[in-house]
């Protein structure tokens, strides 16, 4: 069975059952990896027992959303949703069917996130999960339309949301469809707040234009992984606009913390226990 | 006739506009009689013209939304209401010159107003920030709306702006976490909201002021997810392909009118809105007097649930059926 008919079953099964991640296919990572932060040389085995963090800086590699899902919900708790909606080509944008045709064959995605109802710790919650191996996380319908069920199956099932965030922002290739959906996922987002239900987001590198100017940034509780990338401007654009360098760290976690844009930086060995000890404090208040 | 800035494509006929001026001055002063004959090369003129705005390119439509002469916000709160009382700050760090706000009359009724400000001159474009807002800016908007809100006051906001500032004090403030809550903020704001997009509506800093009941856009005004240089950088790495990006991006208002993002364009004069803007504020007084007559007859509970229905059906996609 390929890793592909896992997450897309022929036979329709309620739910699925998710490999450990040394399993998932990752083609990008064989033997040694180096690490992009401190440069030390990493084994595979040694980054999949880590959490893909690195030992020696703590350097939080990019996960794919299969690991992020095997790694935070509880086993065989995994049940996704809408799993058959497919990206269109509205405005027959030129490139963008061969691109997806690619980044299909390449990832076995169908679109930029994966949403689902999941248990955490015994917690129930629906969560959606951005992968930025696809368009590089980009928002267009399929993915404001996901959003939106996300919120509206946790508003009719009681159930705390929990949000991974990875994205360039909006996509270009479906033009004002995709800006159009920023308003959609802030809309369904208020109306979920107003139902008095608990939203988490975490922000992962990297989370930026459109996303972060919507959902990502309206949680009860924004928590970010350690060096995560947050921001509307990338820092390439601004160098273009102001004409010089901007210093190290900016738009980073932990000056995104300093500033007072989130509530937490969480570690990723301790992101599950976080998650779902912060939801089971919230249940309280559904007995009131 | 003087023209300051011209577009190509104005360059055409004015040429023309200006010799059958000079013709008719010199008719006039050695009085000779060349009426009838003026009166034919105008009439063949306008049907120049007409078929020349008829098949405008996106484009070319793009150059008259930025056309530094087109009415600005602070125009059209000068012509079409009364009363205007401009409110400042976000009551947390300052004052965002690049978005206006205030209360006014219109026909009457007190209204809230607010809109990206560009600015004409060049002091004035550098003291607006050339109309892309900072985080306070929108941060001023949410208080305004809100304020609206209580004194069930309905809320008209003018869309005019290359985008939300990208910089470094915009970034350390917040500008993602500012556009996120007012996205959110006016999409459950129990008061009538209409948005009109006057000039250039450039990406989510244009959107925030972009969640209404109704969205109504200038014929020649553009609304885009990214502005076609920039959709040209970053696919194709080359800004000169920005004219064919531009025709790819469906940022037009008949196009947009096309797909359901908007509710109604309304017609400008046939030059646009910088050549003839006393008719451009009549007809879109008369517009908005219409759109809010509608909305003020609605209950408020329905105006939500249709604000919310009209943002949740947007998205085209596919639904892939699973033959078991």
């Amino acid at each position: 069975m390929s890793f592909k008919d896992i997450f897309y079953p022929k036979s329709r099964k309620k739910y699925i059952t998710l490999p450990p991640p040394s399993e998932a296919s990752n083609p990008q990572i064989t033997g040694v990896e180096t690490c992009p932060q401190c440069g030390s040389h990493n084994s595979e085995n040694l980054l999949q027992n880590s959490l893909k963090v690195c030992p020696g800086c703590g350097y939080h590699y990019p996960l794919t959303a299969q690991e992020r899902i095997w790694m935070i919900a509880d086993n065989n708790s995994f049940s996704e949703l809408d799993d058959r909606l497919m990206p269109a080509d509205p405005l027959s944008f030129p490139g963008y069917a061969d691109k997806l045709a690619k980044v299909r064959e390449e990832t076995g995605l169908k679109e930029a996130i994966i949403t689902g109802k999941a248990e955490i710790n015994g917690e129930k919650v629906v969560m959606g999960v951005m992968d930025r191996r696809f368009l590089m996380g980009s928002m267009g319908s399929v993915v404001g339309e996901k959003i939106a069920r996300v919120f509206e199956t946790a508003c009719a099932e009681k159930a705390a949301v929990v949000l991974f965030t990875a994205s360039g922002g909006a996509r270009m290739q479906e033009g004002m469809l995709s800006l159009m959906q920023m308003a959609k996922t802030s809309a369904a987002v208020a109306r979920f707040h107003q139902k008095g239900l608990l939203y988490i987001s975490v922000l992962t590198d990297p989370t930026t234009g459109g996303v972060t100017a919507s959902f990502a940034t309206l949680a009860d509780i924004i928590i970010a992984e350690p060096g995560a990338l947050v921001c509307f401007t990338g820092p390439r654009v601004i160098e273009q606009t102001i004409h010089h360098k901007i210093p190290e760290g900016f738009q980073r976690a932990e000056f995104l913390l300093e500033h007072g844009m989130i509530d937490q930086i969480v570690h990723r060995k301790d992101l599950k226990q976080y998650l779902s000890k912060m939801i089971a404090l919230h249940r309280w208040s559904d007995k009131q | 006739m003087t023209y300051k800035y011209s577009l190509e494509f104005e360059k055409d006929y004015q040429e023309i506009e200006k010799k059958l001026a000079e013709l008719k001055e010199i008719a006039q002063n050695k009085q000779i009689d060349f009426s009838q004959e003026i009166s034919a090369l105008e009439e063949k003129l306008k049907e120049y013209k007409e078929e020349k705005y008829n098949t405008l390119s996106a484009w070319q439509k793009v150059q008259i939304a930025r056309h530094p002469a087109r009415p600005t916000t602070m125009d059209y709160i000068a012509a079409i209401f009364d009363d205007f009382f401009e409110l400042h700050g976000d009551r947390c760090y300052k004052d965002d010159p690049a978005i206006v706000g205030g209360i006014a009359l219109f026909n009457g009724v007190p209204v809230t107003v607010i809109g990206h400000q560009k600015g004409r001159d060049t002091n004035q474009k550098i003291k607006r920030n050339f109309g892309m807002p900072h985080p306070e800016g929108y941060r001023k908007a949410v208080r305004l709306a809100q304020q609206a809100e209580k004194f069930k006051r309905p809320v008209i906001c003018f869309i005019d702006t290359q985008g939300a500032y990208p910089g470094v004090e915009a970034e350390e403030r917040g500008q993602g976490w500012a556009i996120a809550q007012i996205l959110m903020k006016m999409s459950v704001l129990r008061t009538p909201i209409i948005s009109l997009v006057i000039g250039e509506g450039g990406s989510g800093g244009a959107l925030a002021l972009g969640v209404a009941d109704r969205v109504l856009m200038l014929s020649y005004a553009v609304y885009s997810v990214i502005s076609p240089e920039g959709c040209a950088s970053i696919l194709c790495k080359d800004v000169s392909k920005s004219r064919e990006m531009c025709e790819h991006l469906k940022m037009t208002a008949q196009d947009l009118y096309a797909m359901g993002i908007i509710d109604e364009v309304i017609a400008e004069p046939l030059e646009g809105a910088h050549i003839n803007p006393d008719d451009t504020y009549k007809i879109v007084k008369e517009k908005l007097q219409s759109h809010l007559d509608e909305l003020l007859n609605l209950k408020m509970d329905d105006i939500i649930d249709q604000r919310y229905k009209k943002l949740r059906n947007i998205g085209i996609f596919r639904e892939e059926v699973l033959i078991e």
